[in-house]
């Protein structure tokens, strides 16, 4: 298996591509085609796809911002995110605070900076967890068959049961309800821990079935009949052709789950006091809503932007990566 | 088919019983008292802690309660709170609420949903094709409070044209912002779906055979179009009840029902596990009951679709 050809990640029938202007004409015929005039694989053609494509560089500018300002607030606000002076209580917009202040006296535009850290870092790593547990989940029942992946589709049929916002009440109450003194990142640990137990289901089926269909692919047949063991099998012909719908489907997934901490937090079980993230200021701004709109207003804003931006990214790349919509 | 319906119906019992387990086990070990508080000022006497505690058996283990409880539960009996009241009175009054605003919900994102769809599918890359793109988007991307919130502001506060809140009566017309609320995630896949589908068909021979036989445009999508690209759609909407009911919680907040969401999260805040196991319970089955329905209109509305 040392297929010159094969720099795509993906192995799919290539779609016949316009020759592009001097490019070669032969890009339907990869067997003969000379080492030199590789066709683009899967990700090229996905990548050449878009970089024409205005919506992908806008949602990825509005994406490197957001992930610069969860790294570096600083850089963005120098206003105190956490404390606050009473004299300023719910003091409007102004020339010198553009997002004016809180019930609190807090300045509203550094805090949503700062927010955006704790979003960003619940949301990705959620996403992360989910991919690893559902992906690995996924492998396992769809590559061992029988009664392992009985096994397995049915436990996954169990968290699947669950209802998303009942099942993360119960189990964020159980851990962190009222009462229980956690620390900043033990609070976050347990929202990401909440969102992966609740949605790897998805991620696993997803996993199952894009392995079912490769499983019996002539190339694994090949490897296995080289001698590959099982590890191999799976990590170097598997998984790099199973993991484009999971990237897809990731990328979605982190804007849903910006939503989905917002939610959380809103109804208070979520993030709560020490840390600073967009559900929990717009959840404070619930009862000021007719003396003090605005806030509401800036860190939905936000909330919102970063949702969508993620979910653009995510759409633009299937559209890219699907060749039936080309 | 009858087989079949074996099948899925024996699948059913290690998923529910494995769900159910999985939501005792998960209030069961909610830390707190749960009589605290239950005595007014001064701590519950022991001998009646004693006595509640041997009458909903909380000393024994997790898995003696379970089986008991599951034991009742197909007796139909659910249990009562520590005050005595039997939780099937409470799901009573609280399940018709919720699922009328869900079958609400249901409704308009079919009928909005759908309507965009079909009219998109059929003709791509105008402007009415590109507003509903963007503005599914949307949908998709605006957390359910937000809209809840925006909507209940200016419908109901600003131009005063529905009533913010709900009242006890539950009359339908009050249910339609609540329940647009609701749907409006699904509304946007939906349409998704319908588009996709429909304009995937439209290329379909059996829709170039029927145009050249002449029969009028309005027989060609509303017969035989429409009929082939509504299966997709149909999965949503019927697997969509039960996540329609489960997600009510923030809508029924913000909108001050009283529906099963907010009875979960008092019982959650009082210990009253029964309650909340009971509530779960019927979610869940209607999940699981949706799902087949659904697996089973397949081959009702396609009859290429057999079951062994």
């Amino acid at each position: 298996m040392s297929d010159p050809s094969a720099a795509s990640l993906v192995n799919t029938p290539r779609t016949e591509q316009p020759a592009e202007a001097g490019g070669p004409a032969d890009a339907g015929l990869p067997e003969n085609a000379p080492k030199q005039l590789k066709p683009r694989g899967l990700l090229g053609d996905a990548w050449f796809d878009l970089r024409r494509k205005p919506l992908f560089w806008i949602s990825a500018t509005f994406i490197v911002l957001f992930v610069l300002m969860a790294a570096f607030p600083w850089l963005f606000a120098s206003g105190d995110p956490v404390n606050g002076s009473l004299d300023n209580s719910q003091v409007r917009p102004s020339a010198d605070h553009w997002f004016g202040f809180d019930l609190q006296g807090r300045d509203v535009y550094a805090r949503t900076i700062y927010g955006a850290r704790a979003s960003i870092v619940v949301a990705l790593l959620s996403v992360i967890g989910t991919l690893l547990v559902g992906g690995t989940m996924g492998i396992i029942a769809g590559y061992r068959g029988g009664w392992v992946d009985a096994l397995l589709s049915r436990i996954a049929d169990i968290f699947f049961g669950l209802p998303f916002v009942l099942g993360a009440i119960v189990i964020l109450t159980t851990f962190n309800g009222a009462g229980t003194d956690n620390s900043e990142w033990a609070i976050m640990g347990l929202v990401i821990m909440s969102l992966t137990v609740l949605s790897w289901p998805v991620v696993m089926r997803l996993m199952r079935s894009s392995v079912l269909a490769t499983k019996e692919a002539d190339y694994i047949v090949a490897a296995r009949a080289l001698g590959a063991g099982t590890g191999r099998i799976i990590l170097k012909h598997l998984l790099p052709n199973c993991l484009a719908p999971l990237l897809v489907y990731g990328t979605i997934l982190v804007g849903s789950f910006i939503g989905a901490e917002a939610t959380l937090s809103f109804l208070g079980i979520g993030l709560k006091h020490p840390v600073v993230s967009w559900g929990i200021m717009i959840s404070e701004s619930q009862n000021l809503l007719r003396v003090s709109p605005y806030l509401l207003f800036f860190p939905a804003a936000f909330l919102v932007t970063a949702v969508l931006s993620f979910v653009m990214l995510g759409e633009t790349v299937r559209e890219a990566l699907d060749p039936k919509l080309r | 088919m009858g087989r079949y319906l074996l099948r899925r119906l024996l699948q059913l019992v290690p998923v529910f019983i494995g769900t159910t387990f999985l939501i005792y086990w998960l209030v069961w070990s909610v830390p707190g008292d749960p009589f605290a508080g239950k005595c007014g000022d001064r701590a519950c006497p022991p001998n009646y802690v004693a006595m509640m505690t041997e009458k909903y058996h909380l000393n024994d283990s997790i898995w003696v309660q379970y089986a008991s409880y599951m034991k009742n539960l197909f007796q139909g009996d659910f249990g009562a709170t520590f005050g005595g009241r039997p939780i099937s009175d409470i799901i009573a009054t609280s399940y018709p609420n919720t699922l009328k605003l869900a079958v609400v919900a249901l409704a308009i994102e079919a009928l909005i949903g759908l309507g965009a769809g079909v009219l998109t599918g059929l003709r791509r890359n105008g402007f009415l094709d590109n507003l509903v793109l963007v503005s599914t988007l949307f949908l998709i991307a605006l957390p359910v409070f937000v809209i809840g919130f925006v909507l209940q502001w200016f419908f109901g506060v600003k131009w005063g044209l529905v009533t913010p809140t709900v009242s006890a009566e539950m009359r339908i017309h009050e249910l339609i912002l609540p329940g647009f609320v609701l749907g409006s995630a699904s509304m946007a896949y939906i349409a998704r779906v319908a588009r996709t589908s429909i304009a995937e068909n439209r290329r379909a021979d059996y829709v170039r055979t029927a145009i050249a036989k002449g029969l009028p445009m309005r027989r060609v999508v509303g017969v035989h179009l429409l009929r082939n690209s509504l299966i997709p759609v149909v999965t949503l909407l019927g697997t969509d009840l039960g996540a329609l009911m489960g997600g009510a919680i923030v809508t029924e907040g913000i909108f001050g029902i009283n529906g099963i969401g907010r009875q979960v999260l008092r019982a959650i805040v009082t210990k009253e596990s029964a309650t909340v196991v009971g509530i779960v319970v019927i979610l869940v089955l209607v999940y699981l009951l949706m799902n087949l329905l659904v697996d089973l209109l397949y081959a009702a509305l396609d009859p290429r679709i057999r079951y062994e």
